[in-house]
């Protein structure tokens, strides 16, 4: 080792592309689901042709309705389900293909916090041993992986003493969350998802549990990506958005930018269903009306017309594209009305 | 750090240092396994007790047959045949040859519980087996195994013990094979039930997530949640397998005269039905009490484990 890598701040030895090579690249990913009992081949389009970048030491939030993917999308980028076709590039090399990285390296590096807390746990096991589980069939003996799990669970805030050899049940909400966590951070990960991590908590330990997420994120060098449906608590934590309607990608980038000037009617209709706080500010028309098409058989052109104010023709003709993206700085959403040249009698004034 | 994090009190910001008055502040409760938590709901159920120990006798009686037989069950009397409670020193009586009824039932508890514990055994174990693979295997695997069952669970139980046994031949081995081939579609049913509703659980997913193959998940997740259902299943197909090895017996296709079997004893006393209708019955007591504590002790287990938090 030369002095000169010695003197920097922090270098992970894993990280190899270095801090402009993103964390992770999806292009097209794309997986559907073949439907049930239907003889015709109809597949549901849970995800379809998702594409973006996540980069390193950032929190990417992925919002949209129940249903839309993102579930799904989160499984993809695991290889819990093996996508249709796409590619996902992690830290510069492929994954699953050949001279890139294999899915069980993926897997010591990517880590997944679930929703239902009680389901995530193994209700036979003492936490303790739910954590260690994860170091230990990557090859660490018994005692490293519980000596492991215990300095997690100080990490996360519960003592090991007295809450390492607890069972699920004997554990409130919260404490579960907390212990999900320190189960994806038993194996070192560089990266986690968090799939709807704190939507089942109520508000305070909600709170509680995302202050910690930003505390761990900081500590441990942490790449986030945060799926939920409250949009108020990923402007908390997410550094850039990803809108997903029905398994595609409305609008990306930087969260401010995207909470404050919305480019997708989807994403303003999604923003103006928000609670206010202030009785004032009621909500007098629902934003958006009915239910999502069926990802079965999803519109032509673009799949939010069938709710949009705004559709014209042209967007049943063509199916709007995302555009281009380059930076963390990026805004991108894939409507007509934001190309001048779409044909879209509101194009450019979005 | 310009940022100031709220942290709720109970919480410790993660990176500082741990200081015992700061964490979380739940109080320290006693922590227990999750058997030792059965046995603790189990402590206070008299019932289950009582039916417990009564099995435990029958079964200590069983295993310490020669000390406590008063007489040899073979021993045979032509001028004691038949004879009621208390004839000459024999407290139950004698049965058609003149044997001692006591030391047959006390020695034919051993057969009786052998035949009741044996097959269960044996189900559970290849039954549960097959039940774990084809509940976590793919499609094609899950429908051979569990088809393959369903041909089986076609019959009545005990018309399948019974052909199965006529077709192989008396004898106790024959007795066990047939009564395991019985359980073993149930338990097999049992165990694929089980393992399914747990395979697509998070855990499951996570486990797989942190890079354990699909043994170490079965090993370290799927068999300890699949055997509480099993076990329960399995002690209430006790009392059962008692009662099918007892019916083989009496239809003389298990165990072979002149052991003493609870179910041939019934059957071959039937014919002095109305000369020693008493003695008759003993048997048949045997039979029932046994079956029933077993029944009983497992309804008890089953409530004491069922409990969740």
């Amino acid at each position: 080792m030369s002095a000169a890598v010695e003197m920097q701040p922090y270098v992970d030895p894993r990280d190899r592309g270095g801090a402009a090579q993103p964390m992770l690249i999806a292009r097209e990913l794309q997986r559907h689901f073949r439907v049930k009992g239907a003889g015709t081949g109809a597949v549901v389009r849970a995800v379809d042709g998702v594409s973006f970048t996540l980069f390193k030491g950032e929190t990417l939030g992925v919002v949209g309705e129940s249903g839309c993917g993102k579930s799904t999308l989160a499984r993809l980028l695991l290889h819990l389900v093996v996508p249709d076709s796409g590619e996902l590039v992690f830290d510069g090399d492929a994954v699953g293909e050949r001279g890139g990285v294999n899915v069980a390296d993926l897997r010591r590096q990517v880590q997944m916090v679930f929703q239902d807390s009680y389901s995530s746990l193994n209700p036979r096991m003492p936490v303790q041993d739910s954590i260690a589980f994860g170091p230990m069939v990557n090859g660490r003996s018994k005692t490293e992986a519980r000596r492991i799990a215990h300095e997690i669970l100080v990490k996360v805030g519960l003592r090991p003493d007295l809450f390492g050899p607890r069972y699920p049940h004997e554990l409130s909400g919260g404490q579960k969350q907390r212990v999900n966590i320190a189960r994806a951070l038993a194996v070192g990960p560089r990266m986690v998802i968090l799939d709807e991590a704190v939507s089942a908590l109520d508000k305070s330990v909600e709170a509680q549990v995302l202050n910690l997420l930003r505390q761990l994120k900081r500590t441990l060098n942490l790449t986030y990506l945060f799926i939920s449906h409250d949009l108020n608590v990923v402007r908390y934590i997410s550094d850039r958005v990803l809108v997903m309607y029905l398994g595609q990608v409305v609008e990306l980038g930087p969260a401010a930018e995207v909470f404050a000037r919305a480019r997708h009617p989807y994403t303003r209709a999604l923003l103006g269903s928000r609670l206010s706080m202030d009785a004032g500010r009621r909500i007098e028309a629902p934003p958006l009306v009915g239910d999502p098409p069926s990802p079965i058989d999803p519109p032509s052109g673009c799949r939010f017309r069938t709710r949009c104010p705004h559709a014209e023709s042209v967007c049943e003709a063509r199916m709007p594209t995302l555009g281009h993206w380059e930076d963390r700085s990026s805004h991108v959403a894939a409507c007509h009305m934001t190309r001048p040249d779409s044909g879209h009698s509101l194009a450019g004034s979005a | 750090m310009n940022e100031r994090v709220v942290v709720a009190p109970g919480a410790i910001p993660a990176d500082s240092e741990i200081a015992d008055n700061e964490v979380d502040l739940a109080p320290a409760i006693k922590v227990r396994g999750y058997w030792q938590s059965v046995l603790h709901r189990l402590r206070y159920d008299w019932m289950t007790i009582g039916f417990g120990l009564v099995v435990l006798a029958i079964v200590i009686a069983a295993i310490a047959a020669p000390l406590i037989a008063p007489f040899d069950p073979y021993q045979q009397s032509i001028v004691g045949r038949l004879k009621p409670f208390g004839w000459r020193g024999h407290p139950w009586g004698t049965d058609e040859l003149g044997r001692d009824m006591m030391s047959r039932l006390i020695y034919g508890g051993r057969i009786s519980l052998l035949m009741g514990l044996a097959p269960v055994l044996i189900a559970t174990v290849v039954g549960g087996m097959l039940g774990v693979i084809g509940g976590f295997a793919g499609r094609v695997a899950n429908t051979a195994i569990m088809r393959t069952m369903d041909v089986f669970y076609a019959f009545p139980s005990i018309l399948l013990a019974v052909a199965i046994s006529g077709a192989m031949g008396g004898g106790m081995i024959n007795g066990i094979i047939s009564l395991s081939l019985v359980f073993t579609p149930a338990m097999c049913r049992v165990a694929e039930t089980a393992t399914a509703q747990v395979k697509n659980l998070d855990y499951i997913e996570a486990a797989r997530a942190s890079g354990a193959s699909t043994l170490t998940i079965i090993r370290h997740h799927v068999l300890g949640n699949v055997l509480g259902p099993v076990f329960i299943y399995a002690s209430s197909l006790v009392s059962v397998s008692i009662l099918l090895a007892s019916g083989l017996s009496f239809l003389g296709l298990g165990v072979q005269p002149p052991e003493p079997d609870w179910g041939l004893m019934l059957s071959t006393l039937r014919q002095s039905l109305y000369v020693d209708p008493l003695g008759c019955a003993l048997p048949g007591i045997a039979i029932f009490v046994t079956s029933i504590c077993f029944n009983l002790v497992s309804d008890g287990v089953r409530g004491a484990m069922d409990v969740r938090g």
